[in-house]
């Protein structure tokens, strides 16, 4: 069945749209991620325009961050100080997305840029992930126990001035740093359609000892936050977020996310990292070889005003 | 077939739209099967009839025994579109050269009965702007404004991609003559044409001149829901980003109601 998408002006096959929808719910289930970074280049591969996929993912990331984030809020497992001080940054960091991104669209060079960025984080994250991944297998054959990484030592990070006192968390940190992550997750995932959570999770670990406790739920709160922003700014300085394709990929997602929590809570914990890493490796592929193959055609139109 | 007949009698009854070229010897009457096409959410495109007679005007002492030719160019509302190049520039293709086309038609059709170029010779073709080639579409290159020749690399990139949207044709068989005066012209409306007023200008041939011209005009209006959401996007962004995060976060509540685990 075919539907019509306001925005991206292209007929999709709606069970198409539902099944990516699924699918990547499924796997955002089955990882604990949000998504962003598989659905938005798989729309993208699909041959909806770059532009109109990352508006469009957001107030689907968002859907999907905020059933996780009504989880949390119950178990209490949220440090909104910790959370408060992200969210300056990471609003930040989405006005700034957003209009780096209305800039290079106006200069037709948004396209590349996504594809170049998707190159970096998911090459650089993919490998990461599949080392650590292999390396964790490798331990379990060999009967040794998981290496727990202990947050303890200081780092020049702990030396910067403007410390505050995060009572949820038990940190004593400087919130500079706080606001430097919160940005850079904001910049990203208003450029990319990305809620950004596999980056912000092991930097809130490893960089601000964020116990684990509270880290996913007080991510959440910022990713949330940045994706609503990211929608809003992108509908107003844009006009490029498609509601109707948001709503079909919010449905499938949401129903996928259940099964894959089930299947995922089944897995052993290292194969399901080394598969992940797997997978960002393979999107990160994809994308490298649309930029260096010769395209199948070299012209594109895009329409600059309406008269 | 009688159907149609009896459409054409009733067009031919009515008259409209009849326009009258003093000096020459045939007029030409026309009327559009709609003139207001509605675009709703299951529109795949539609096919509108243009019907016509050709007309001896009074008072013409002479009168023309040979077949008739007929073109009929139907122009979208305008936009202002960019072609790009992708280049490869240190490994990488990226978009490296681009060309604006300044108000230019969004819709364009060439509709004629043969070949255009068998019709008339090919400076008349051009002075009259018949045919894709031919059709002035003005770029902006750099400060300065120029249409450029047929061949040139962008031009030929932008009608081929619009043609591939179906937006832009030109076809040598959409006009039939069912008799040696009357006719009818088949107007291809793609589903993505864009709302607006559409011109359609009907020129008549006689031994390779042009001996009569007559305009008409056609509105298609877009309705139904997804014409809605489009709307809204484009005039109350704000509201719009609003409304759709408030559907997001009320998707994701009821999911976190109804798969509730702890």
């Amino acid at each position: 069945m075919q539907i019509y998408l306001p925005i991206a002006d292209l007929p999709v096959n709606i069970f198409l749209i539902l099944g990516l929808g699924l699918a990547v719910g499924f796997l955002s289930g089955m990882f604990g991620i949000g998504g962003g970074f598989l659905m938005t280049p798989l729309l993208i591969f699909i041959g909806i325009s770059p532009a109109v996929v990352v508006a469009s993912v957001s107030p689907q990331i968002a859907a999907s961050l905020f059933t996780g984030f009504l989880a949390h809020l119950r178990r209490g497992t949220i440090d909104f100080m910790l959370g408060g001080m992200l969210l300056i940054g990471g609003v930040a960091g989405t006005l700034g997305g957003v209009w780096i991104f209305t800039l290079l669209r106006s200069v037709d060079q948004l396209d590349l840029l996504i594809a170049l960025s998707y190159v970096t984080l998911l090459g650089v994250v993919g490998v990461l992930m599949v080392t650590e991944g292999l390396r964790a297998i490798s331990r379990a054959r060999h009967g040794g126990r998981a290496d727990l990484r202990r947050p303890g030592s200081h780092t020049w990070i702990h030396g910067l001035p403007l410390k505050m006192r995060f009572k949820r968390s038990r940190i004593y940190i400087s919130v500079i740093p706080v606001w430097v992550i919160g940005l850079i997750i904001g910049l990203l995932g208003s450029i990319l359609g990305i809620g950004g959570g596999f980056l912000l999770v092991p930097m809130l670990i490893y960089l601000l000892r964020v116990p684990t406790m509270t880290v996913i739920g007080t991510g959440m709160m910022l990713t949330l936050t940045t994706m609503v922003a990211a929608t809003v700014l992108h509908a107003v300085a844009n006009h490029l977020v498609d509601a109707v394709l948001a709503l079909v990929l919010m449905v499938g997602g949401v129903i996928g996310a259940q099964f894959g929590v089930r299947i995922g809570q089944n897995m052993r914990g290292e194969w399901l990292r080394l598969l992940l890493g797997v997978l960002v490796l393979l999107v990160g592929l994809r994308f490298a070889v649309s930029l260096v193959l010769t395209p199948a055609d070299p012209y594109s139109v895009r329409v600059v005003r309406t008269q | 077939m009688t159907r149609r007949l009896a459409l054409l009698a009733t067009l031919l009854l009515a008259l409209p739209a009849a326009t009258v070229q003093p000096a020459a010897a045939e007029r030409l009457v026309v009327s559009l099967s709609n003139h207001r096409v509605e675009i709703t959410s299951n529109f795949t495109g539609a096919d509108l009839v243009l019907f016509g007679t050709i007309e001896p005007n009074k008072g013409a002492t002479t009168t023309y025994r040979g077949n008739y030719d007929l073109v009929v160019t139907v122009t979208g509302p305008q936009q202002t579109y960019r072609t790009r190049r992708k280049e490869r520039v240190a490994g990488i293709f990226v978009n490296a050269d681009s060309r604006e086309f300044v108000k230019v038609p969004s819709y364009l059709a060439v509709l004629s009965n043969r070949p255009v170029k068998d019709i008339t010779a090919p400076e008349t073709l051009r002075r009259l702007q018949i045919g894709l080639d031919n059709y002035i579409l003005t770029q902006r290159i750099g400060p300065d404004f120029a249409d450029t020749v047929p061949d040139d690399p962008f031009r030929v990139a932008f009608v081929r991609l619009k043609k591939d949207q179906k937006l832009y044709t030109q076809s040598p068989t959409a006009v039939t003559f069912l008799t040696r005066t009357v006719y009818r012209a088949e107007i291809p409306l793609p589903a993505d044409a864009r709302t607006g007023t559409y011109n359609v200008d009907v020129k008549l041939f006689a031994d390779g001149a042009m001996v009569a011209q007559t305009q008409t005009a056609l509105e298609v209006i877009k309705t139904g829901f997804e014409q809605y959401v489009a709307e809204g996007a484009a005039d109350y962004g704000f509201l719009y980003g609003l409304a759709t995060i408030l559907m997001a976060l009320a998707i994701g509540w009821i999911a976190s109601v109804m798969f509730r685990k702890d």
